[in-house]
């Protein structure tokens, strides 16, 4: 990765009359687009040969950081390894090529390969058919509730508009519940994290005939099992209500619980989590919604085809790598590296719940308060030494979160190199805070003014380049 | 129990015997099942899971193969919102270097500006071609940006809940659209089409007799590749509070009248006409653009320039109290990532293309269609179905059988298009078909039936 | 440490109003700007738009958070302070100074339900 700054913009490099591309000729004879159709002003694109593209490219990669340049403990985002052949596999013609609406039978193979990943999901999360229309995450939180609303309204069930979560969860889900036209109900949490069963029941017996799901991560976001999900799941299904299951967590659960036989009923799956697909700087993901036998038929159409088909090729190629022997491994040994880096350094750093925890636990940043550095400073010295940062000021339970989930992928080593870089930063903030508070140093660029960002809004090269002018 | 020992034993686990005793000592656990002790036993997974055994390297190549083999490969004609266009060599190159594939949404700017600066990138770029203001990071793909753009208009105009959509509209928009607006409790009215076009005086009777109209949306070249003259839709839209929404295919607006020329306040459509390979249906990219009185409303990402704490020129995630993780049910849109990664195959397209690439490879794909147009209708078998003017794709309406016509050209290495529900046949061309591909299309006609 | 300025009147959800005849000036209080941190943008209504005592009427966005404005009292806008439009940031310098809508009240006896300054500085104090 660079330690300075690669800063051009390909419309800087660009030069009128260089070409980077070659099309073949046009001999259809002469078809000329009418006039009356084109667009009067010019799209102002750049203008560069190939290889001031791929060098520029190249050198915008190098001020990047990915799970392939070094351990990416960010907490609630699952970063494991993306293996290469996944790669491999999606990339082949004989897939590329296809046009979604060809006819089934000159695309079986295709076709083979989404029953076949659809079997395996079932399989391994005790749930009865899946849908692979979600492109994300919350694509899939919004089909999943969509689904729950489909299944209360086929039963005349019209006022089930109530949708009970933690009051710890992601921010995404109120959002999702909010598109599909839901109410949230906040339900609170315990001293240790995991949800209030009292505070259920009232909600419960208040608004019992209102209540369309509950949605859970479990574990949930403190990394916390919740040890009373039969009775959680009782509790809404006596009440007419369903289960869903955030999908986030589900990484730990390989070869531990399914979450069928938790309760629940409808859950989305992050297969760029779970299942190892790239994370691509943000996408594409996949988020397939699983559901219990009778509920498929309430599927909303949320995409046209078959979502991003090119994730499920490489979660379906990772299962296959796994296969049964090894996928069970999968999460002990990612809860095995969290523990292991939480009772390292809970000596330095505030662990509000001292428990044993899934594949992620959160932090309350550094037990020393009297120096004044943040969980934010902390984060951006992990950067000087060459970590990602974890999660930070995620859960809001805390003030000063910071959220490590280390992946099943990584060795005793990076871990040990890890605890030891934290346990500097914890000593730095004692002896030289300033160090810690201005980080990051060795990074292609310094801390950032968002606050200039926001108020004065410069998103296009167009007004870029008037304000350089 | 599980058999702690096998876990050495595969490539994507680093931990050894010695590795899994030490750290389960400080973990303070005797074995796997500790660390589970937490879950009740009635809903502990005990055993194996139905799977395949564990497969080599080798062995996945073989599997994926054997399915790949099970495909037909077909010279694409077939249109519908997915296009066979020509990717440049250049891009999956570039789409694999992993500190842009193997990383995550920028949140820390200081190690994020390859990502954050390709975005930027994309958003000129994007605005440049639909000739709006802004633009968002990207989307998942052009259905699901036209619901976004849906919502975004009900949210805008506050008390108005109607969107009146062209019936010339991809209906596999229209089905994702149908089931947003469902559950949003939007009501979706639909402009009648006629001879092919939306007609502007349905429109303007339904705009001052229908209260709350929130937004309009049509598409260019629309659903039968007709490219429409929407003269008097903005207007038509503004004078009722109403929001003209135009959904394009990305790579058609390299020559033709942009969003932002015909007085459109969202833009928004697929990218995957950039190149994109087809893949069955995804991943492709959305986009969305606006004007810039309406930035604070768009759902989605943006990328902003600032400076850093060394004065330097700086991108960062921007506008962020409007999303989803800040508003939380407030929020417009549940939104909290965008399509990175092709993003990034659309801006690396449209560096390599340029601004005469793109106008290039729009001519050729104009003038392929035309050509398989003319020879088609030649032929006195096929016909065109509405006289207007169209881009790079027509509908025909072919005189003999379908069905016979599609196994025919299939089993001859052809996909001669989409049937629409209509009967009728809807071929597209672009610049990735020859001449000969195209003659071939047409030799092949006298197959069908076994006429030769 | 935030300011409780006299004479106006507050609400739970931290907007002011100063009444003058039958207009009320209404804005965010100082603790409120406090809690908000740097504003960026505040998104206002349009002057002959009504709003309603209780119910939004914009909002007031900073770099992490963004808060709607909820209207202390029914009414009609007559007059925006367009200088937040260039300068958000003036309601950090001076949130009682820089007022956001001034309206004409249709129902003043709502102002009964509002708190004093004493009992506002209470209300966050228990915050």
């Amino acid at each position: 990765m660079n330690n300075r700054l690669y800063g051009n913009l390909i419309f800087e490099l660009s030069k009128e009359g260089r070409k980077g591309y070659s099309l073949p000729k046009n001999n259809f004879g002469n078809y000329e687009i009418p006039a009356s159709m084109q667009r009067t002003e010019e799209a102002k694109l750049p203008e560069c040969d190939e290889l001031t593209v791929v060098r520029h490219y190249t050198n915008l990669s190098n001020n990047n950081f990915g799970v392939d340049t070094g351990f990416y403990p960010l907490g609630s985002c699952t970063m494991k390894y993306n293996p290469k052949i996944n790669e491999e596999m999606a990339a082949q013609p004989q897939f590329q090529n296809l046009h979604p609406q060809q006819p089934a039978d000159t695309v079986k193979g295709a076709l083979a390969l989404v029953k076949l990943l659809e079997q395996s999901l079932c399989e391994l999360t005790g749930l009865a058919h899946f849908t692979f229309k979600p492109y994300a995450g919350a694509h899939g939180e919004l089909t999943g509730l969509m689904t729950i609303d489909n299944y209360h309204r086929s039963r005349g069930d019209m006022q089930r508009k109530k949708v009970i979560v933690p009051d710890s969860a992601h921010g995404t889900n109120p959002a999702s519940a909010a598109v599909c036209g839901l109410e949230i109900i906040e339900v609170k949490s315990l001293a240790d994290g995991t949800v209030d069963f009292d505070d259920l029941q009232r909600l419960v017996s208040l608004e019992g005939a209102n209540i369309a799901a509950m949605m859970m991560t479990n574990p949930n976001t403190l990394g916390l099992f919740e040890t009373r999900i039969p009775e959680i799941a009782k509790l809404i299904h006596d009440c007419g209500g369903l289960m869903y299951y955030d999908g986030a967590n589900l990484n730990p659960m390989l070869g531990a619980c399914r979450p069928g036989d938790m309760g629940f009923d409808v859950m989305h799956i992050n297969l760029h989590k779970t299942f190892s697909t790239p994370h691509g700087g943000g996408g594409p993901g996949s988020g397939p919604v699983g559901v219990r036998e009778g509920l498929q038929e309430f599927f909303p159409v949320v995409s046209p085809y078959y979502g991003n088909y090119g994730v499920m090729m490489r979660a379906y190629a990772y299962i296959l790598s796994l296969g049964r022997e090894h996928v069970k491994e999968v999460g002990p040994l990612a809860v095995l590296n969290a523990n292991y880096i939480k009772e390292s350094l809970k000596d330095v750093y505030e662990l509000p719940i001292d428990t044993i925890c899934c594949h992620e636990f959160v932090f309350d940043g550094l037990k020393d308060k009297s120096t004044g550095v943040t969980t934010m400073d902390v984060a951006k010295r992990l950067l000087d030494y060459g970590y990602h940062a974890p999660t930070i000021y995620f859960p809001l339970l805390f003030h000063e979160s910071l959220m490590v989930e280390p992946t099943e992928n990584e060795s005793k080593e990076t871990l040990d190199g890890f605890i030891a870089v934290m346990r500097q930063i914890a000593e730095e903030a004692k002896t030289n805070p300033d160090l810690v508070k201005s980080a990051p140093h060795t990074t292609p660029i310094g801390r950032v003014d968002d606050v200039l960002a926001a108020k004065h809004p410069v998103t296009t090269w167009k007004v870029l380049k008037n304000e350089i002018l | 129990m599980l058999n702690v020992q096998s876990s050495m034993d595969f490539k994507y686990f680093p931990h050894t015997q010695d590795d899994l005793k030490a750290m389960m000592e400080k973990a303070g656990v005797k074995d796997f099942d500790g660390l589970y002790a937490q879950i009740p036993e009635s809903i502990r997974f005990r055993g194996d899971y139905k799977l395949p055994s564990g497969m080599s390297e080798m062995e996945v190549r073989d599997l994926f193969a054997k399915l790949g083999s099970q495909n037909k490969q077909l010279t694409c004609f077939a249109g519908y919102g997915v296009y066979d266009h020509y990717t440049p060599s250049v891009i999956p190159s570039l789409l694999q270097r992993s500190e842009f594939l193997t990383s995550y949404t920028p949140y820390q700017a200081e190690i994020s500006q390859g990502t954050l600066h390709y975005i930027f990138e994309y958003q000129s770029m994007m605005t440049e071609l639909t000739g709006m203001d802004i633009s968002n990071a990207s989307m998942y793909d052009g259905t699901t940006a036209a619901a976004e753009a849906m919502m975004m208009a009900v949210a805008a105009g506050k008390k108005q809940n109607k969107v009146l959509v062209s019936g010339a509209l991809n209906p596999k928009t229209r089905e994702v659209l149908d089931t947003y607006a469902l559950h949003q409790g939007i009501e979706l009215v639909t402009i009648p089409v006629k001879d092919g076009v939306t007609d502007l005086s349905t429109l303007n009777s339904q705009l001052s007799t229908l209260e709350g109209v929130a937004g309009v949306m049509v598409q260019q070249p629309n659903v039968y590749g007709i490219v429409e003259d929407f003269t008097g839709f903005a207007e038509a839209c503004h004078e009722q509070k109403a929001l003209f929404i135009m959904d394009s295919v990305a790579a058609d607006l390299a020559v033709l009248k942009t969003p932002g020329e015909w007085g459109a306040d969202i833009a928004v459509g697929d990218g995957q006409s950039l190149g994109i390979p087809m893949l069955f249906g995804g991943p492709y990219v959305g986009y969305m653009c606006c004007t810039e009185k309406l930035i604070r409303k768009m759902p989605g990402r943006i990328v902003g320039m600032t400076k850093d704490n060394r004065d330097q020129r700086a991108f960062v995630l921007t506008l962020q109290a409007r999303e989803q993780h800040i508003r939380r049910q407030k929020a417009t849109s549940n939104i909290c990532s965008n399509q990175s990664l092709m993003a990034l195959f659309v801006t690396v397209y449209l560096s390599l293309m340029g601004k005469q690439g793109i106008k290039e490879a729009a001519q050729l794909s104009y003038a392929g269609a035309h050509y398989l147009c003319d020879k088609l209708q030649k032929t006195g078998k096929f016909h065109l179905v509405y006289d207007k003017p169209f881009f790079n794709e027509f509908l025909v309406r072919y005189d003999g059988n379908l069905d016979n016509l599609f196994s025919c050209y299939t089993m001859n290495g052809i996909l001669p298009g989409v049937r629409m529900n209509d009967g009728n046949l809807l071929i597209a061309v672009t610049e990735k078909r020859t001449k000969e591909e195209i003659d071939r299309f047409v030799e092949a006609l006298p197959l069908v039936n076994g006429l030769h | 440490m935030a300011q409780f300025m006299e004479g106006l009147l507050y609400s739970e959800s931290h907007e002011f109003i100063r009444v003058e005849g039958e207009f009320g000036y209404i804005g965010i209080s100082d603790y409120a700007q406090h809690a908000l941190g740097n504003v960026v943008y505040v998104d206002m209504p349009d002057v002959d738009d009504e709003v309603t005592a209780g119910e939004e009427f914009g909002a007031v966005e900073s770099v992490k958070a963004a808060s709607d404005l909820i209207s202390p009292v029914s009414g009609t806008v007559v007059e925006v302070n367009e200088a937040l439009e260039d300068e958000p940031e003036l309601l950090n310098k001076d949130a009682f100074a820089n007022w956001i809508i001034k309206v004409q009240l249709s129902d003043p006896s709502e102002l009964d339900n509002l708190m004093d300054a004493k009992a506002y500085e209470a209300f966050c104090e228990n915050a």
